[in-house]
């Protein structure tokens, strides 16, 4: 086993993790406390990597585009709360789906006539194109932070939830909304809250991802389902299972798809090991999933109210 | 119930008819529109069978689909096009993968179960696309199509009246099943699953038996769809397909026995409408879509009049 590439492997698995932990999270806080089906969560992942590319390009910076890029995404999220979530929390699932899905075909055909096919990319400054070395081994600088800014938006939101006044807010309307509302509390702002937080963290992956890939149209469509697999891995509504699962999901998608031929080649044909191993590897994320609902159907860390 | 029938009687009877007006005024084009129409109308049949009657939000039925195609693809590629045993294979491989999902799927409910119907569905796309001996990524063409003895789905006329057949045969299926005893019990655990439960029966075997059955049926659309296309590929599968298909059930009224045909048809001609007009049609797909649900389920509309009607009559 070679450990430099093992090492690197590790930091790409924990940065895999990281971008699935910020999509994950907006998407179990607005299903766990609104109760919502949000598949536009995809389009505010692609709305955060054009705003950012367009505003780090604009801007010169992509430090100063990060904040940016950050409010864009609110302003649009804002926008979608007051126009369609606001109308959806009382209707059920299937319109939910429904909807978010009308929304995410309007982003999707109203970025490519904007923007056109072709992708956009960030040019990330000279500071983040290195490598950082930790003793043993280099890592790229640009991957550093990405999981830097992971675990702090982890940190931080636990903070926000566990310590804060918001948090006690969101907290009260999620465990009993009628309850909530007559000890005065207004379940629509708490809503509205928690949806523009959660679309700002997606629209954060997605820019931060555009520093590694294009930005293109629909890229959120692929993000998306693996984000459901992670959240109910991790039970629906929990933060905790989130940042959980998007690390089990992270590592066992970038090892699986390094290792798992080398694995094959142990006990089967090389050939037929080449063959197997890709589909395998790709279908591997999905099968954890099976066998974390065979054994726990509700997730590892299911909301204890509810 | 009675009308329902009557309904899609009369439409079946336009379908029947078709080709005839087609080939008298020299449109082929609109008779292959109308082949695709009955192809995903057997899909969304499938589908509003266990999402109309059984209350099972499925969102990865495409992958069913895929599935059903793919063997068309695969065993032409290896030169056999024996179509009995294709469309048997296809069967039986796309009821399997719905039973070993449907195993774990169905015990979990609401939104859990749309979740994880997708992400199976996902894992079926990945595996489609995984498969690099037979196209991989860009899917697979189909040269030689299934062969019947009799007959073979190489000729457009005969491939339409054998999607006509199994659209009917696909209907006929779910209407007697909505109105066995079977379909009672599927319908009762969408209303009332607790009193289901109280009244001895174990709905899980119910919906695991309908969810197979649909997958099935969906597998039978796959092969269908393959030897109409001339050409699989992944994209069939894909979940933006599953939502396409529920959009066409929901469009047409689910739980209705001509809902998911009428469905299927309007999409399809809103889909052929809007491309002319626009490389963006999409947009105004999604603002339909969006619009029915805010409009005719949100009571949108309801809220628009009650303000302007407030407006009037000051206060």
């Amino acid at each position: 086993l070679n450990t430099s590439l093992f090492a690197i492997q590790l930091f790409n698995g924990l940065q895999f993790g990281m971008m699935l932990f910020l999509f994950a999270a907006g998407l179990t806080l607005v299903f766990g406390i609104m109760d919502v089906v949000n598949l536009s969560h995809a389009s505010f992942f692609m709305v955060g990597a054009y705003a950012g590319s367009v505003l780090a390009k604009v801007t010169g910076s992509f430090f100063l585009a990060l904040p940016l890029t950050l409010i864009a995404t609110a302003l649009i999220a804002l926008v979608i709360e007051a126009f369609v979530m606001r109308r959806l929390y009382r209707l059920n699932h299937l319109d939910h789906v429904l909807a978010t899905f009308g929304l995410i075909l309007m982003f999707d055909a109203g970025f490519l006539w904007w923007f056109g096919p072709d992708g956009l990319q960030i040019n990330l400054p000279q500071s983040l194109r290195g490598r950082t070395s930790l003793g043993f081994v280099e890592i790229p600088t640009y991957r550093l932070l990405f999981i830097g800014i992971g675990l702090a938006v982890a940190i931080g939101l636990s903070l926000l939830i566990t310590r804060t006044k918001l948090g006690m807010l969101v907290r009260a309307a999620a465990s009993d909304r009628q309850t909530a509302e007559l000890m005065g509390i207004d379940p629509k702002l708490v809503f509205m809250a928690v949806f523009v937080l959660g679309s700002m963290l997606a629209g954060l992956a997605g820019m931060l991802l555009t520093g590694l890939m294009e930005a293109s149209v629909g890229m959120g469509e692929e993000i998306i389902i693996v984000a459901f697999v992670v959240i109910v891995i991790g039970g629906i509504g929990s933060l905790k299972g989130a940042f959980i699962a998007s690390l089990l999901v992270g590592m066992i998608d970038t090892f699986g798809r390094t290792y798992l031929g080398d694995l094959f080649r142990l006990v089967m044909q090389p050939a037929m090991a080449d063959g197997a191993a890709p589909a395998i590897a790709s279908m591997l994320t999905y099968l954890t999933m099976a066998l974390v609902l065979a054994l726990k159907p509700q997730g590892l860390f299911p909301p204890v109210t509810r | 119930m009675k009308r329902q029938v009557w309904v899609t009687l009369t439409l079946l009877g336009l379908l029947a008819f078709f080709p005839l007006v087609t080939a008298a005024t020299g449109q082929p084009f609109l008779r292959d529109v109308a082949n695709r129409v009955m192809i995903l109308g057997l899909a969304a049949v499938s589908l509003n069978f266990i999402l109309g009657y059984g209350g099972l939000v499925s969102f990865g039925h495409a992958a069913f689909i895929g599935l059903g195609g793919y063997v068309v693809g695969i065993f032409a590629s290896q030169g056999l096009t024996n179509g009995p045993l294709q469309l048997v294979v296809s069967i039986c491989v796309s009821a399997f993968f719905a039973f070993i999902t449907g195993l774990l799927a169905i015990k979990t409910r609401g939104v859990h179960f749309i979740m994880i119907t997708m992400a199976f569905g996902q894992m079926a796309y990945y595996g489609l696309r995984a498969l690099k001996a037979y196209g991989g990524d860009d899917g697979l063409p189909i040269r030689r199509r299934s062969d019947f003895g009799l007959f073979t789905l190489a000729d457009s006329l005969t491939l339409y009246y054998v999607s006509f057949t199994a659209l009917v045969l696909g209907l006929l299926l779910a209407h007697r099943l909505a109105s066995s005893r079977f379909g009672l019990v599927l319908i009762a655990t969408r209303d009332n699953e607790r009193r289901v439960v109280a009244s001895g029966l174990n709905p899980y075997r119910f919906q695991l038996v309908a969810y197979v059955i649909a997958g099935a049926m969906a597998g039978v659309a796959g092969f269908l769809l393959a030897n109409f296309a001339g050409f699989i590929s992944p994209a069939v599968g894909d979940w933006t397909r599953s939502a396409q298909l529920m959009f066409m059930v929901i469009l047409g009224g689910a739980a209705t026995l001509a809902g998911p045909l009428i469905g299927a048809a309007t999409y399809l001609a809103l889909e052929e409408i809007l491309s002319r007009f626009t490389s963006y049609w999409q947009f105004f797909f999604g603002a339909i879509l969006l619009g029915y649900v805010l409009v005719a389920r949100g009571g949108l509309w309801r809220d628009i009049v009650a303000r302007l009607s407030a407006k009037d009559r000051p206060t």
